[in-house]
């Protein structure tokens, strides 16, 4: 279950920076190799400090796996981008897009162990002396032991469920529920928003389960939990079916069945159509773009308790927003999808990649008339956001004319505050309650 | 890979088991130590004596894969073995695919540039000294090409890997269970005396 799935992260804004101290580091080890070379002869002491470690360890995993790309892989294109942060699959596509010619073990500096263990890596390779000893010496201590640690537990899981999906995807269902001609009862909003959470905690963890092989060859899913082994499929598929049982349960009961049907299917549509279809056909993505529909038809369905036209036509705008967004992103990611063995358009069918995504751009200029229409805001609406979805549409034309890296990002990065700002001016144009409703607006 | 057991003095290498057939093995051969076509690291790590869980290592520099050392406890039940060995014969089966994959990519890949580069009239080193490289755009043909002529392996390769997942999680689910079950009588004795 998606906002869309492969959907931007907010840490996109974190890899940059980080990118940039990337930047300023290799000057720095440029400038003083002596300094560094003295720190890698203390590096097993107490005293050094976890940000000598993170320091070190930036300048060799870039210097280490560019010699290692060297032999292994020719670079098919010049490598520009900043060594980026992992992030899971569905999240921040622009970093892998520009460091996918670099295989750096995306690495946090709150995973301290992993930090360790690549810096001690890259350290035996850069002293000299012996170099193979060293360096099975220093693999050695990458082992880790396969014992479950309960304060790991949290965040592991998180990483699971692919938290900061499950927050867009929740906050997709929120617009539905907020945009629905209803009043606004809080709990009813509460029991939606933990029961579609649960219920995407659960279908992001069975697409993980399903995908581990896969994950560890793509450069931003390597450090998944289950890549990782810091758990076990058993408990993966137990977690997501404690997720999964409450969750619809939830969606069912507390709310109302439709929107515990709609749950169910979401979660079916995730991991048995879309999750096996991302290898066999194209077709994944259509079936992908209805998996990122579905959460805000969900809101409105919890609000309202019935599919009316404004439920279909949200859905119909997350839809289409999924094809320029994905479609962009998939556009730099084409070696990792080969090599995979994913069939992706950008891929198979370029052309029509391209095409699907300006199509779609120009939809949303569609819908966006249509929302007033259907009674689900004001004229006004579709008049201000006219700019945005020219500019979209814009991107969309450049990319499919143009078929370059540079057009796919701007695109890719459009989409990613497109789709937020379009939201927030359905809500400020939505249709006041009461205009041939009996009911009484309530708070 | 290797197994060890605690107390266990000597260090077991784990040399690669061959890969010998597609379906589901579930006793390996341990004694002809044939080495396969893809290429595998020897890893010397053994386990500390006193651990009783696996360990897994960095990811290997062909198939991206972690590596496992399964943990023998000196108690494994049948139920155990049968988890142990189709885990182990697993992960040889997902190295050697991966690695033969990710090698065979980057050959073709290499043979695709040299021709092209050729067909150009170019040399394998551009002007400034540097390897001579296609754009993404002449790239494309080369991982559409790749991907299409290895669809049916990949065919076969998801419907292996997807039986041999749920199979494990199955018997991890048994032997849980299992496990669950040989700790309740013992319990109750404890409360008993």
């Amino acid at each position: 279950m998606a906002a869309s799935p492969h959907t931007l992260s907010p840490r996109l804004l974190t890899g940059w920076i980080r990118g940039c101290i990337w930047h300023l580091e290799r000057r720095a080890m440029q400038e003083s190799p002596h300094r560094l070379l003295h720190l890698l002869r203390n590096v097993n002491q107490q005293w050094i400090t976890f940000r000598h470690l993170t320091f070190l360890r930036r300048m060799y995993v870039t210097q280490l796996n560019r010699s290692l790309n060297q032999q292994v892989k020719p670079k098919p294109e010049p490598v520009a981008a900043p060594f980026l942060e992992k992030t899971s699959s569905d999240e921040a596509k622009a970093e892998i897009y520009e460091m996918s010619p670099l295989s750096a073990p995306g690495l946090s500096p709150s995973r301290e162990p992993h930090a360790k263990e690549a810096l001690e890596l890259e350290a035996a390779s850069v002293t000299e002396g012996p170099v193979a000893a060293g360096k099975e010496a220093k693999e050695e201590r990458q082992w880790k032991e396969m014992k479950l640690r309960w304060d790991d537990l949290p965040g592991a899981l998180a990483r699971l469920s692919k938290i900061k999906l499950t927050a867009l995807v929740v906050s997709t269902t929120s617009a539905g529920f907020a945009l629905a001609p209803e009043p606004f009862d809080w709990t009813c909003f509460l029991l939606t928003f933990v029961g579609t959470g649960l219920a995407s905690c659960a279908a992001n963890s069975i697409n993980q389960f399903f995908e581990v092989p896969f994950d560890s060859n793509m450069n931003r899913t390597k450090n998944r939990p289950l890549v990782r082994g810091q758990i076990s499929p058993l408990l993966a598929v137990s977690f997501a079916t404690c997720c999964a049982v409450p969750g619809v349960a939830l969606l069912t009961w507390g709310v109302n069945p439709l929107t515990g049907a709609l749950g169910v299917f979401n979660i079916f549509l995730y991991t048995c159509c879309y999750t096996p279809l991302k290898r066999v056909s194209i077709a994944n993505t259509w079936v992908g773009a209805v998996v990122g529909a579905i959460p805000p038809v969900m809101g409105w369905t919890a609000a309202t308790g019935s599919l009316d036209a404004g439920a279909i036509l949200l859905g119909g705008i997350l839809y289409s927003w999924q094809f320029p967004h994905f479609n962009a992103l998939s556009w730099g990611l084409r070696e990792d999808y080969s090599r995979g063995g994913y069939c992706m358009m950008s891929v198979t069918h370029p052309a029509l990649c391209r095409r699907v995504a300006l199509r779609h751009c120009l939809a949303l200029i569609a819908l966006s008339a249509a929302a007033p229409a259907l009674d689900v805001t004001t004229w006004t609406f579709p008049v201000i956001a006219l700019p945005i979805n020219l500019y979209i549409s814009y991107l969309g034309f450049r990319f499919y004319r143009d078929a370059d890296r540079k057009s796919s990002r701007k695109l890719f990065f459009c989409s990613l505050w497109h789709l937020p700002l379009f939201l927030l001016l359905m809500l400020t144009c939505k249709r006041p309650a009461g205009r041939g409703d009996a009911r009484e607006p309530q708070g | 890979m290797a197994a060890w057991r605690p107390g266990s003095k000597t260090v077991v290498l784990p040399l690669r088991r061959p890969f010998s057939s597609r379906g589901c093995q579930l006793a390996p051969e341990r004694s002809a130590e044939r080495r396969d076509a893809a290429p595998s690291r020897v890893s010397s790590f053994c386990p500390p004596r006193k651990s009783c869980h696996d360990w897994i290592g960095p990811p290997d520099k062909y198939s991206n894969l972690r590596p496992v050392h399964f943990y023998i406890p000196e108690n494994e039940s049948p139920l155990e073995q049968k988890l142990r060995e189709l885990r182990q014969e697993t992960q040889e089966w997902n190295q050697q695919f991966w690695a033969n994959q990710n090698l065979t990519f980057h050959k073709e890949k290499e043979e695709f540039i040299h021709s092209r580069l050729k067909a150009k009239g170019l040399g394998l080193t551009a002007e400034s000294g540097a390897k001579a490289t296609l754009n993404a755009e002449e790239m494309a043909e080369f991982y559409k090409e790749f991907l299409s002529k290895n669809f049916q392996k990949h065919m076969y390769y998801n419907r292996d890997w997807y039986k041999r997942n749920f199979a494990i999680t199955f018997f991890m689910a048994k032997v849980a269970l299992e496990r669950i079950w040989r700790k309740l009588p013992l319990k109750q004795k404890k409360s008993g005396t």
